[in-house]
């Protein structure tokens, strides 16, 4: 039996065991392998992908919960690699391995769609599930901030456009 | 890519009609740098840089990136005196290819420090030849014209690019007298330049390891034996029923499950069960016991003996003596470990994956098939991490084992759990230490054994205080033992660092002396008149200790707990100050102020990255990292039993920087080690209770 999904607005149709968790899935059968493999047990969030909008650790999530239902990965967070939270990520030159960093991104960016001016503590607390073994924590903290301003200017400028 | 040269060559073909300069970016030794003009058919080099008369500058780098910086590092030093703007210059990453680069290697801090001349000396050649080449076209003498940004200006304000110089240039000989910048003109170095892999990184490109796949390639996981345990049998006869199962092999005590897909694999494997010998395997009591025996045996190497302890302890008017401990610790690098190789029925190899030895996963695969080297190419990946487990080579002979055993195309994924509990750790040591204080409170004699399980010799002799301190006696044990151990970010300093640190500051306080006083008043004997040979420079030592002092307001923060620490390895010189807080009852670690001497800041934003993250590393395995044995076997295998540092438990960080202009040094490593011990003494300062174990939270 086949499950339908929308992964990153395309339409995929996959038949294999629905037991498979959605992390897996992606890497091994749709050759999305931008989402990582940290754990497996849902404790380091290297897996998040955006589940109808929510971010969701993909490593424990059988791909037959997620039927129907629309997922984004950080391949389909924006055409152009220009999200303000990659913008925000280069800009401040955050990764240092990089192998966390799609699962922060996918975390921060969703953070902000709930609360696009966090506060610092809001942040922390925020990005607090997802483990840098690099220890990149500082600068992801100061680019979720920056990410935020990108996005604030962004609309101010397309506001003015459309008033113009 | 591919790394045979003829591909190599293919590639420059792309930019044909470059002006390419092949250059030695890694002999280990001595300063001489060759440089040869080459069309890549010929010379012998390390790395090349190649200008499209387009002006393209591509810069190749032999090192993939680990995550400290030397992909970005490395080209900038080039860029900055080949006098371009960074923003032309692009920087590809090269394959393993031992006809065209000598050393391909990332682990230990020193890199940068053997690279630099090089690194310097091929982009001032280039640029030289660029200048003479326009110098010739315009009929002036070359010392009248000048570089900026990849142009050369002549002295009526002729101005040419080096892509339209690239003919003539590539016809000159090369120099061998160049001119290097003076550092006050810098204009890339120093600065802040964003990490070369930002892009991919950001956008989820398929970089790194576990994103490699090729046609026909099978996935394998891997069951491993308890430490020293033999495999007496084992049943696969379910896993083999189960859907996309290809095989289950066994190899060296192995059991190995061969299928399609990941989860598949994952899901089979869990059904296998294996036999094994019973024995005497390692458990946490062995390791106790083989750290008592170490401490008494008096079969101990004596690594370093200045004047006579003994005696001097006999007549101190004082004796501080303590014990410290640090358990094995796995380096749970984010990407665990993984590789894949295609032994293929003609009898070449292809290997690919995230190694930081890629020549040396060559040469040990190509003997364990008894083949020759040249037969094994390497393709490099990106690596998610590694902090020194990538340099032992075990990943890839057991994914070439495989492949030569079910003849396909395989890679091996460790999961979490193989990883963790897979081996090569850090190994475990325990330290003892006396010190012998006169009636002033000054250190006239100091003992330190160190006793390592797998760690070799686990004390570092040389470090100071040796060198300030008359009678000294250093001396070491090492335990055999089958759990397998390997170097970990900083080896030994990281726990041995710590464990001196810490001490010493049992020291300043027995002796009624200030933390930081103390340590310049030795500083300025073994400046002045030192004790046996030092390793250190004693000024640079000085003048990071009094930074920290300054810049972290040392002792002058009313409510704020502070400990000192300061370590000199792998060239570099750190000093710490570590501020601790009461928050809700419990000390807390607020804040951090580093100041550090690695000789000239190539990249100050990467730089800044491997300060902080060595010091969140340091102090999140100090305080959470524990593996523990039972028969054998390591626990906790995943991070809900082995507690990582996350976002919300890591202190605000202060990184400084000496400016001293000196050749630079390890970045990497050298603020880890100060860690523990900075924060074990701010933690003595806000609760009186001194940590003599790792991890300090239990
Ligand atoms: S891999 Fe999913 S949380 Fe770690
Ligand atoms: S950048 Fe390496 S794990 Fe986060």
């Amino acid at each position: 039996m086949s499950i339908q999904l929308t992964v990153n607005k395309k339409k995929m149709s996959l038949d294999i065991d629905p037991n498979t968790p959605l992390l897996w899935a992606l890497r091994d059968h749709m050759s999305l392998k931008g989402t990582k493999y940290g754990c497996g047990i849902a404790q380091c969030s290297a897996c998040t992908v955006w589940v109808n909008g929510e971010a969701t650790r993909s490593c424990v999530l059988p791909i037959s919960a997620v039927a129907n239902a629309d997922i984004t990965t950080i391949e389909g967070l924006s055409d152009h690699g220009d999200h303000p939270v990659q913008v925000a990520w280069d800009e401040l030159d955050v990764p240092q391995c990089g192998y966390c960093q799609a699962g922060q991104i996918m975390t921060a960016a969703s953070l902000l769609k709930k609360k696009p001016n966090p506060s610092k503590t809001e942040i922390v607390d925020g990005m607090s599930g997802n483990i840098c073994r690099c220890g990149t924590y500082h600068r992801i903290q100061e680019a979720v901030k920056l990410a935020s301003e990108i996005a604030s200017k962004k609309k101010t400028k397309s506001t003015v456009k459309k008033s113009a | 890519m591919k790394s045979t040269r003829r591909s190599f060559i293919q590639k420059t073909a792309l930019f044909s009609g470059a002006f390419c300069l092949g250059f030695d970016w890694f002999q280990a030794n001595g300063k001489e740098v060759s440089m040869v003009q080459t069309t890549m058919e010929s010379g012998r080099f390390n790395a090349f840089l190649a200008i499209d008369p387009s002006g393209k500058i591509i810069l190749y780098s032999p090192n993939p990136e680990i995550g400290q910086g030397i992909k970005t590092a490395f080209p900038v030093v080039v860029a900055e005196e080949l006098d371009v703007d960074w923003k032309d210059v692009e920087v590809r990453q090269a394959n393993l290819d031992t006809q065209n680069f000598e050393r391909q290697l990332t682990g230990g801090s020193g890199a940068l420090k053997h690279s630099w001349e090089r690194l310097r000396k091929a982009g001032a050649t280039a640029r030289k030849m660029f200048v003479q080449a326009a110098a010739q076209t315009w009929n002036v003498d070359a010392s009248t014209c000048k570089t900026s940004k990849g142009f050369v200006l002549g002295p009526k304000g002729q101005k040419a690019s080096y892509g339209s110089l690239v003919a003539i240039a590539s016809k000159l000989p090369v120099p061998t007298e160049v001119t290097y910048k003076n550092r006050k003109d810098y204009q890339i170095i120093g600065k802040r330049t964003k990490g070369v892999d930002n892009q991919s990184v950001v956008t989820g490109k398929p970089v790194f390891g576990l994103d490699i796949e090729k046609p026909g390639m099978v996935i394998a996981q891997i069951i491993r034996p308890p430490f020293g345990a033999t495999l007496k049998s084992f049943d696969a006869a379910d896993a083999l029923k189960m859907p996309g199962i290809v095989d289950v092999v066994s190899f060296k005590n192995k059991v190995a499950i061969v299928g399609k897909s990941t989860w598949e694999v994952m899901k089979a494997r869990g059904t296998v069960s294996c036999k094994y010998n019973s024995g005497d395997f390692d458990s946490d009591s062995t390791h106790q016991k083989w750290f008592d025996e170490g401490m008494k045996t008096d079969k101990a190497t004596v690594q370093r003996k200045d004047g006579d302890f003994a005696a001097a302890l006999a007549r101190s008017a004082k004796v501080v003596e303590a014990t410290y401990e640090c358990p094995f610790i796995s380096h749970s690098p984010m990407e665990p470990m993984n590789f894949f190789a295609d032994v293929r029925a003609d009898g070449t190899v292809i290997l690919a994956g995230p190694t930081q030895v890629p020549q040396s996963a060559q040469k040990a695969v190509a003997s364990l098939l008894k083949i020759d080297e040249k037969k094994v190419e390497v393709e490099l990946s990106k690596m998610g991490g590694g902090f020194g487990r990538r340099l032992n080579n075990d990943f890839a002979l057991d994914a070439a084992e495989l492949s030569s055993i079910i003849k396909k195309p395989v890679k091996v994924m460790w999961t979490r759990e193989d990883d963790m509990g897979g081996g090569i750790y850090r190994p475990a040591a325990r330290y003892h230490f006396k010190a012998g204080l006169d009636a002033s409170g000054n250190m006239i004699a100091f003992y330190l054994r160190g006793v390592g399980i797998n760690a070799g010799n686990a004390t570092r002799q040389d470090n100071f205080p040796v060198g300030a301190i008359e009678n000294v006696l250093v001396e070491s044990v090492n335990q055999v033992s089958a759990v397998t151990t390997g170097p970990w970010r900083a080896p030994i300093t990281n726990f041995l660092g710590y464990a001196e640190q810490a001490f010493l500051d049992e020291v300043a306080e027995a002796g009624g002396k200030d933390p930081v006083q103390m340590r310049l008043d030795w500083l300025a004997r073994a400046k002045s008149n030192p004790v046996g040979k030092i390793t250190y420079e004693p000024d640079r030592f000085i003048e990071v200790i009094k930074q920290a002092a300054e810049k972290s307001n040392w002792k002058k923060k009313p409510g704020i707990y502070q400990g000192f620490s300061v370590y000199f390895s792998h060239l570099s010189y750190v000093a710490q100050v570590a501020d601790a807080q009461m928050v809700d009852g419990k000390a807390k670690i607020t804040h951090v102020t580093a100041v550090t001497d690695c000789g000239e800041v190539v990249n100050l934003s990467g730089a800044e990255n491997q300060i902080k993250g060595a010091i969140i590393d340091g102090m999140g395995h100090a305080l959470f990292a524990k593996l523990r044995f039972n028969d054998g076997v390591a626990s906790p295998t995943n991070f809900n039993g082995y507690r990582l540092i996350k976002g919300n438990e890591i202190p605000t960080i202060n990184a400084y920087f000496v400016d001293n202009g000196i050749e630079p040094t390890g970045l990497g490593e050298p603020a880890l080690p100060p860690t523990g011990g900075s924060i074990a003494n701010a933690l003595y300062a806000a609760t009186k209770k001194r940590l003599y174990k790792q991890p300090f939270e239990v």
